[in-house]
C-alpha cells in the first residue's frame, strides 16, 4: 500500500433509483478494481452528515455527484472545493436540507475540510424515479471515470500537508 | 418547465428539483387563498418496481426509498411479509429490531434538530451560519447522529441501506460483546440528548395550535416502534390490517400528489408529537422527567414544540438502546424460518417521522403481486397545508422573505422527508 493510497478517499454520491442522480454511483462502480490498491472507495446517498464523517481524517478526497446547473446533459464539471465555494446547483436540495454542498461549507466553517477536496459534477437531465441513466449522461460516464482515474494516479505521493 | 412568478425567489436553487414541486402560498386581498404542496413520490415507482419480485427482496428494495430512514422501510416490509406468512420473531430478534430502530431515531432526530430546524429558531439562514456562533452545539449534534449511525452499522451491517435485515429477523446476530462496545457512547448520547432537550426548550415558540387528530401506534407495554394498534386522539383504535378501512390516499385535483386522509375526519397528524401525546406513559422515566423539566407538558399541541418532543424521544431511544443491550443474549438463530404462502400482509411501524404503512399481496411462491406504501410525510401533507394556511393568515403583514422563512419553519415542524416525499423545501409566497 502506498502513502498516496492510504490518504485518498474516492466518494460517489447519488441515488441509482433516481435516474441520472445515479451518475456518480455509476462512475464509482466503473472504477472499482481500476484504482491503486488502498484508495478507499465509498458510495454515499448524499446525506451531508455522512460525508463529514466519511472524510474525517482523510487528506485527499475526490467526490463525484450528479448536478443540474443548466449546462448540456453529460457536461463534466470539476471544482477545487478548497479554493471555491460550491455553487448552489451542487445542492441536492434547498436552504435547510443538508447535502454535498452544505457538508462542504459546514466543514469549511468549522475548519474541518480535507487538505485536498476535488468535486466532479456530471450534468444530469432526468432526476425522476427510475434506474436508467439518460443516454447523454451514460455516454459520459467512461470519460468522467478516465479523468478521475488520471487525477488519482497523478496525486503526489504524500498528501499530508495542506497546499494552502 | 420553470414555474417562475413575480414573487418567486432563488429559482436557481430549485433547478435541480424542477418538476418535483414545492410549497406555494397564494395571497389575495389580505387572505391566504391557497397553501399547496406538490411532492415527488418515489413510493409510486417502487410499488411498480416491486411487482413480480420475491418477498425477500422487499426490505432491501424499499430501503432505497429513503437514505435517512431505511430501517423504517425494512421493518414495515419485514412485518408485512411475516404477517402474510404467519411468522412472528420474538425474544432477542424482536429486541434487535427495536435496537436498530432506536439507532435510526437517534440519527434522524439529531439531523433534524441540529442541522435543519434549530437554525430557524435561532435566526440563522442555515446550520453553516449557525456553526459560526454555536460550534459546540453543531459538534454535539453531529456526534449524536454518528452514535445513531453506529448502532445501525453494527446491527444492520451498513448504516445506509443496511444489508443484515431480512424477513424473519437478521442474516447474522451481533454478539453481546459487540453490542456492549456501544454502551459508552450511548451513555454519552443519553446525556447529550437530555442536554439537547434543555437547549431547544429555551427557544421561542410561536403561539400556534390546532385541534389535531394525532395518529400513532400504541403497544400495551412499550413506547411504539415496531408493533401496536393504530390509535388516534379522537378515539380511533384499530388493528393495522384495518388501515385502509379508515385512511385513504386521495388525488388532489390541483396537484399530482396523493394526500392521505382519515375517511371520517380528514387531515391527521403523525410523527413524534402524535406518538408523545398518545404514549407519554410508555416513555422511560428519564425521558418523562426530561419532558416535564422542559415544560412541554404531558400534552403538547403546538407543532413548533415538536423539536422539544424529538429531543425527548432521542433521550428515550438512547435509554431503550441501553436497556436492550444490557438484557441482550445472542439468539441461537438470527432469524425464524419463513415459509411463503399466498395471502396479504400488512406492516406498520413508527418511522422517525411517523407511521409508515406497507401492504403486499403475495402468490403461493412469495412473489409480490402488488404493493402499497404510504410514507409518513404523505400522511401529514393535508395537516401541513392546513397549518400553513392558518399560520400564514396571521402573518400577512410580514415582508415576503420573512413570511417565507416562517412558513418554511412551520413546514419543518413535520420534518418532511427530503428523500421519500419532498426532495427539497422552499416555500414561495405569491401575492395577487
Amino acid at each position: 500500500m502506498t502513502a498516496q493510497a492510504q490518504d485518498t478517499l474516492f466518494i460517489g454520491v447519488g441515488n441509482p433509483f433516481r435516474s441520472d442522480d445515479g451518475a456518480g454511483t455509476a462512475v464509482v462502480r466503473s472504477l472499482r478494481g481500476e484504482l491503486p490498491a488502498g484508495v478507499k472507495i465509498l458510495e454515499e446517498t448524499g446525506d451531508g452528515a455522512e460525508l463529514l464523517e466519511a472524510w474525517k481524517g482523510t487528506d485527499c478526497v475526490i467526490l463525484v455527484d450528479a448536478v443540474q446547473s443548466g449546462a448540456p446533459p453529460g457536461t463534466i464539471h470539476r471544482l477545487d472545493a478548497r479554493r471555491e465555494k460550491l455553487p448552489s446547483w451542487f445542492s441536492h436540495s434547498s436552504t435547510h436540507s443538508f447535502g454535498v454542498a452544505e457538508a462542504i461549507e459546514l466543514a469549511r466553517m468549522m475548519g474541518d475540510l480535507p487538505a485536498r477536496l476535488v468535486v466532479y459534477g456530471i450534468e444530469g437531465l432526468d432526476f425522476s424515479a427510475g434506474t436508467e441513466l439518460s443516454p447523454e449522461v451514460a455516454e459520459m460516464v467512461p470519460g468522467a471515470a478516465n479523468l478521475i482515474l488520471k487525477e488519482i494516479l497523478q496525486l503526489p505521493a504524500s498528501r499530508t500537508a495542506s497546499p494552502f | 418547465m420553470k414555474r417562475v412568478n413575480a414573487k418567486s425567489f432563488k429559482v436557481d436553487i430549485l433547478a435541480r428539483v424542477e418538476g418535483e414541486g414545492g410549497f406555494g402560498v397564494k395571497i389575495k386581498d389580505q387572505r391566504v387563498i391557497e397553501a399547496k404542496l406538490n411532492i415527488f413520490e418515489p413510493p409510486r415507482f417502487f410499488e411498480a418496481f416491486l411487482r413480480g419480485r420475491k418477498y425477500s427482496e422487499a426490505p432491501d428494495i424499499t430501503a432505497r426509498i429513503c437514505g435517512i430512514c431505511p430501517i423504517a422501510y425494512q421493518m414495515s416490509a419485514c412485518h408485512a411479509a411475516e404477517n402474510a406468512f404467519g411468522a412472528q420473531p420474538q425474544g432477542a430478534i424482536r429486541e434487535l429490531r427495536r435496537l436498530i430502530y432506536c439507532g435510526e431515531w437517534i440519527e434522524s432526530h439529531a439531523l433534524h434538530i441540529y442541522l435543519l430546524h434549530a437554525p430557524d429558531f435561532l435566526g440563522y439562514e442555515d446550520v453553516i451560519q449557525m456553526a459560526k456562533d454555536h460550534p459546540d452545539a453543531v459538534q454535539r449534534g453531529l456526534r449524536l447522529k454518528k452514535i445513531g449511525n453506529a448502532i445501525m452499522t453494527l446491527v444492520g451491517g451498513r448504516e445506509i441501506h443496511p444489508i443484515n435485515v431480512r424477513v424473519g429477523g437478521f442474516y447474522k446476530a451481533p454478539t453481546k460483546q459487540q453490542l456492549q462496545s456501544l454502551e459508552e457512547d450511548l451513555k454519552w448520547a443519553r446525556d447529550a440528548a437530555v442536554e439537547t432537550t434543555r437547549w431547544v426548550a429555551k427557544f421561542t415558540f410561536p403561539e400556534f395550535q390546532r385541534d389535531y387528530d394525532f395518529v400513532a401506534l400504541r403497544h400495551p407495554s412499550e413506547y411504539p416502534l415496531n408493533e401496536g394498534r393504530l390509535v388516534s386522539s379522537k378515539g380511533l383504535d384499530i388493528a393495522i390490517s384495518d388501515y385502509e378501512q379508515h385512511f385513504a390516499e386521495e388525488h388532489v385535483q390541483r396537484s399530482n400528489a396523493l394526500h392521505s386522509a382519515n375517511l371520517e375526519r380528514g387531515g391527521y397528524f403523525v410523527g413524534p408529537l402524535a406518538r408523545y401525546n398518545l404514549n407519554f406513559e410508555k416513555l422511560s422515566p428519564l425521558a418523562q422527567e426530561t419532558a416535564k423539566e422542559s415544560g412541554v407538558g404531558r400534552e403538547c399541541r403546538n407543532p413548533f414544540q415538536g423539536i422539544v418532543v424529538r429531543a425527548v424521544e432521542t433521550v428515550y431511544a438512547c435509554d431503550e438502546a441501553l436497556r436492550i443491550i444490557a438484557n441482550y443474549e445472542m439468539p441461537e438463530q438470527p432469524a425464524v424460518q419463513v415459509t411463503p404462502r399466498a395471502g396479504t400482509g400488512h406492516g406498520c411501524t413508527e418511522a422517525p417521522r411517523g407511521i409508515l404503512y406497507h401492504k403486499y399481496r403475495f402468490d403461493e411462491q412469495g412473489l409480490i403481486l402488488n404493493a402499497k406504501i404510504v410514507p409518513p410525510t404523505s400522511q401529514n401533507l393535508r395537516t401541513i397545508e392546513e397549518d400553513l394556511t392558518e399560520f400564514a393568515s396571521t402573518r400577512l403583514h410580514l415582508p415576503n422573505d420573512r413570511l417565507e422563512w416562517q412558513c418554511e419553519q412551520a413546514v419543518r415542524n413535520y420534518d418532511p422527508c427530503i428523500s421519500c416525499a419532498t426532495h427539497f423545501l422552499k416555500v414561495r409566497i405569491e401575492r395577487e
